[in-house]
């Protein structure tokens, strides 16, 4: 699927420059993308646990942005209570709402997507109500600066005196934050791979290993020159990073996180093998809630403004990178990291369209034909690898 | 049929198999579970295509070259399996002629579809409205529904493949009863049983198949069959070195289960296992012998965490201490361990690797506070596989890819790995070839060896026999018999599963 990534991407680089448009690579074009689809990357990373259970897809999740967004608005520009209690607030009903799900779907065994689309239009009526059908705008300030900022951030007034020093201190700070993170990702890997070594396991080649290094390095640092050119860090970069890499490590490292596997591969087994699929199931829903509330207040902070239509259609893009990243519709397969890559494809998609100038009734239609393409391809290149 | 052969990828299901039947008769095929029977109608019916087989299937006269069901079902031969096949939730009628629809250009005729089912209904003695559904009736009735379902298809040759399983002794006897009936009007059926008293009772002829050949045809009018010749036809080979030997070194009782209950988790007040005790010895191997549908798995799963079955009552010892398996978790901390029956259904995880298939039921063992330690991981899975002598590229291949042998090896492994001191084996060499069956009994023996106990739940009784220490036999539920495994022979075990059969049905004649 990366590849696929690469290739749309490297496409409507060609399609924007032939129709002198600019460039998909500008670097205020490339922190427009990050700040347009973190939100997507949030959702996706938690509706990829629940379709790692066997298909399971959670449709509420768009509802849930609104709901929980309408309360973060109400809470923290209407009653103007302390910023991070109401954060904290938003955080547990959105907890609570997955729990609500979870406990229907895991202990009650009715179909996810039933409790889910109850769960859709329950949360959005009540998104509605909260707000009795109208927008809260704007936010304060200080909450905005918690999710739209950037680091490092230089005040206006050095913006204002000295332009090309505020530039050169954002592209010094932020090549250096991306060095950084290179030598400790080098370092870490060196580390491990000595580790193994000394107790005699197996390790990839040399060759290889380097290569991957040099390649994930090579990515962070162009995109650290890119971002440096602009604004420098989006705070929400390091949010969905955080978040990306604690669940990637979740999945793949730890033993709660096969169990996910493990219950969409083979349910009967699992359960056989002593896992508690229940229990699986109710984490997996409770924390698609969770992680909804953050895309929540995320969003509200990107719109400035609480609206009950807030999230429409969320829930199918979340659904749809994940399947764009490989996840399997029947459960079992699939990884954080895919799910991400599809959210960017599905991102690109819709920047690129933009940039062209398409039509958006045009953009709809081309964006639901390179789903199926992009999964197609997908499923065509798997059965490619599987016969040789 | 003649000379029919049929090879599955590693096994030879059917060698060189010839039955004739004649028009008009019932011909019982009989065998132990896996001999054949099932195949040898399959490829009757055309479910095996031409191709797929060798050999000539003549049906009056003519040879036929059956591609699929439709073809064999226009010449009236009709198959009906022991799964019945019916839409629990369309009507009587609906379901006989599904797929046979009564009426024309698309359009069903529904006053011909009912009228038509409520007349083949009254031929096989059912009184329900054909617009009663399928749900609403007992399985007993739903397979009289078959079979006038097989009349509607102007049927000559009817295949009946274990048709009274499920079915209790009265709704059996109108079964074969009206088999008699149908013979009368010339119908002919091919009847696969495991129940002698029903072949006796209703059959002309009986085939006996063991290990996909014929072994014996007996025809009532000139030779005179007892259960008892029938029986020394289907077990009767002799056991040579198909068994790897072990001297036995038999420790105390180590787990003991008395007083076991369990109820069927959908019909409440049927006890699928009804005061079972068993005692296991270290060092043991304890095989449970009995037939399919017996209550060996129920019972085996009802036991490790509870995985089956309802208000399951009864007392778990573990050397001497009452023990309570409420979960599976804790079943497997105990040191149990239960190697299904069904290694794709709900053994492996199929779209795992070989890895982490084998760590999957102690995760505890390669992690440290929940986090998966890899290299472990892998280690231990190169161990095992090479310690079962598992055919495989790397262990990192998808376990979907391995042949049955081969799953099961994994499977055996991934309990071993869960360090069990009872390990309970269920069916573990059901459709494997014999090398790989060889293996498997000498983990058994090696197992033992180790001081560990292996409870040996098989319905092959030469491997029952071969590799048990001691054996109990289970049938409806109950514990009927308990021998040690060198007097054990399976006549013995049959004569004891048939006559505690009679027991029952005795019972039923008082009430």
């Amino acid at each position: 699927m990366f590849i696929a990534l690469i290739v749309v991407m490297l496409l409507f680089q060609v399609l924007i420059v032939a129709t002198d448009n600019g460039s998909l690579f500008a670097p205020s074009n490339i922190t427009n993308i990050i700040n347009q689809n973190a939100y997507v990357v949030i959702l996706a990373t938690g509706m990829l646990l629940c379709i790692l259970t066997g298909g399971n897809i959670d449709l509420s999740v768009g509802s849930i942005v609104a709901f929980v967004g309408a309360i973060a608005g109400t809470l923290i520009a209407n009653l103007h209570w302390n910023i991070y209690a109401a954060i904290l607030v938003c955080l547990l009903v959105g907890i609570l709402i997955g729990a609500w799900h979870g406990m229907w779907i895991a202990f009650v065994h009715i179909p996810p997507f039933i409790v889910t689309l109850a769960g859709m239009l329950l949360w959005r009526g009540a998104a509605l109500i909260v707000l009795n059908g109208l927008t809260i705008s704007p936010m304060p300030d200080k909450y905005l600066s918690l999710f739209t900022s950037y680091l490092p951030s230089v005040s206006y007034q050095m913006l204002n005196d000295n332009p090309d020093k505020a530039m050169a201190l954002t592209f010094t700070v932020t090549m250096i934050v991306a060095v950084v993170c290179c030598i400790v990702l080098v370092i870490s890997e060196f580390l491990q791979r000595g580790a193994k070594r000394r107790k005699g396991y197996e390790t990839t080649a040399l060759g290889l290993f380097i290569a991957r290094l040099v390649l994930f390095c090579a990515v962070i640092l162009v995109v650290a020159s890119l971002l440096g050119r602009d604004k420098g860090i989006p705070v929400i970069l390091i949010i969905v990073a955080v978040i990306v890499a604690v669940y990637a490590y979740y999945t793949q490292n730890t033993v709660p996180g096969r169990y996910l596997y493990a219950l969409g591969g083979n349910a009967k087994a699992a359960q056989l093998s002593g896992v508690n699929t229940d229990h699986v199931m109710f984490f997996a829903y409770t924390n698609m809630g969770f992680l909804s509330a953050v895309a929540a207040l995320a969003c509200v902070a990107r719109f400035n403004s609480a609206a009950p239509t807030a999230g429409t259609n969320y829930e199918m893009d979340a659904i749809g990178s994940c399947f764009i990243g490989g996840a399997s519709a029947y459960g079992g397969t699939g990884t954080v990291g895919g799910a991400v890559i599809g959210a960017i494809f599905m991102g690109v998609l819709n920047n690129g369209m933009s940039i062209l100038g398409v039509d958006s009734n045009w953009q709809k239609a081309v964006k639901g034909l390179v789903l199926l393409l992009a999964v197609l391809f997908d499923v065509m290149s798997k059965k490619r690898k599987s016969s040789k | 049929m003649k000379h029919i052969t049929k090879t599955f990828p590693g096994v030879k299901a059917l060698d060189d198999v010839s039955i004739e039947v004649q028009e008009g008769e019932i011909h019982a095929l009989v065998g132990e579970n896996g001999a054949g029977k099932s195949t040898l109608m399959n490829v009757l019916s055309g479910i095996y295509p031409f191709g797929t087989y060798s050999g000539d299937i003549v049906f009056n006269g003519n040879v036929c070259k059956f591609q699929n069901i439709k073809d064999s079902e226009k010449l009236g031969i009709v198959i009906i399996h022991q799964e019945l096949a019916l839409v629990p939730l369309l009507t009587i009628g609906e379901n006989m002629f599904l797929g046979n629809e009564r009426g024309n250009k698309g359009k069903i005729n529904w006053a011909e579809t009912f009228g038509k089912a409520d007349e083949l209904l009254k031929m096989v003695g059912l009184k329900e409205s054909s617009h009663t559904l399928i749900k609403d009736i007992g399985v007993g009735k739903q397979q009289l529904v078959e079979i006038a379902k097989a009349l509607g298809k102007n049927v000559k040759l009817l295949i009946l493949d274990e048709p009274t399983a499920s079915l209790n002794d009265t709704e059996a006897k109108h079964l074969l009863d009206l088999l008699l009936q149908f013979k009368k009007k010339g119908m002919t059926s091919i009847l696969i049983s495991h129940k002698l008293n029903e072949v006796s009772y209703v059959a002309d002829k009986i085939t006996v198949i063991r290990d996909g050949s014929v072994i014996q045809s007996l025809d009532k009018s000139k030779d005179s069959f007892t259960e008892d010749t029938i029986i020394s036809a289907m077990v009767g080979r002799n056991l040579t070195d198909r068994f790897p030997k072990r001297v036995p070194h038999i420790g105390d009782v180590c787990f003991e289960v008395k007083d076991w209950c369990v109820d069927h988790p959908v019909f409440e007040g049927i006890k699928v296992c009804d005061h079972v005790n068993l005692k296991v010895r270290k060092g043991e191997v304890v095989g449970i012998s009995g037939l399919m549908g017996a209550g060996r798995t129920e019972l085996a799963m009802s036991i490790f965490g509870h995985s089956y079955g309802s208000d399951i009552r009864g007392h778990v010892y573990l050397d001497g201490q009452e023990v309570h398996f409420p979960t599976v978790k804790s079943a497997i901390r105990h040191g149990l361990a239960y190697v299904t029956e069904d290694r794709k259904g709900n053994g492996l995880i199929l779209s795992e690797s070989i890895c982490r298939n084998t760590s999957s039921a102690k995760p505890e063992k390669i992690s440290h506070h929940s986090i998966i330690n890899f290299d472990k991981e892998r280690e231990v899975a190169k161990q095992y596989v090479k310690e079962m002598h598992t055919k495989c590229a790397t262990i990192d291949e998808d376990v979907v890819n391995l042949s049955g042998g081969n799953m099961q090896k994994v499977l055996l492994g991934k309990w071993l790995f869960a360090d069990p001191d009872i390990l309970i084996l269920d069916e573990p060499t059901r459709g494997i070839d014999v090398g790989a069956k060889y293996e498997i009994y000498c983990i058994i023996n090696r197992m033992v060896e180790e001081g560990k106990s292996v409870i040996f739940i098989s319905s092959e009784m030469p491997e029952i026999l071969g590799m048990s220490d001691r054996i109990y036999v289970m049938n409806a539920g109950k514990m009927i018999a308990e021998m040690p495994g060198r007097d054990a022979t399976q006549e013995k075990i049959m004569a004891c599963i048939i006559n505690s059969d009679k027991g029952v049905q005795a019972a039923a004649a008082e009430a």
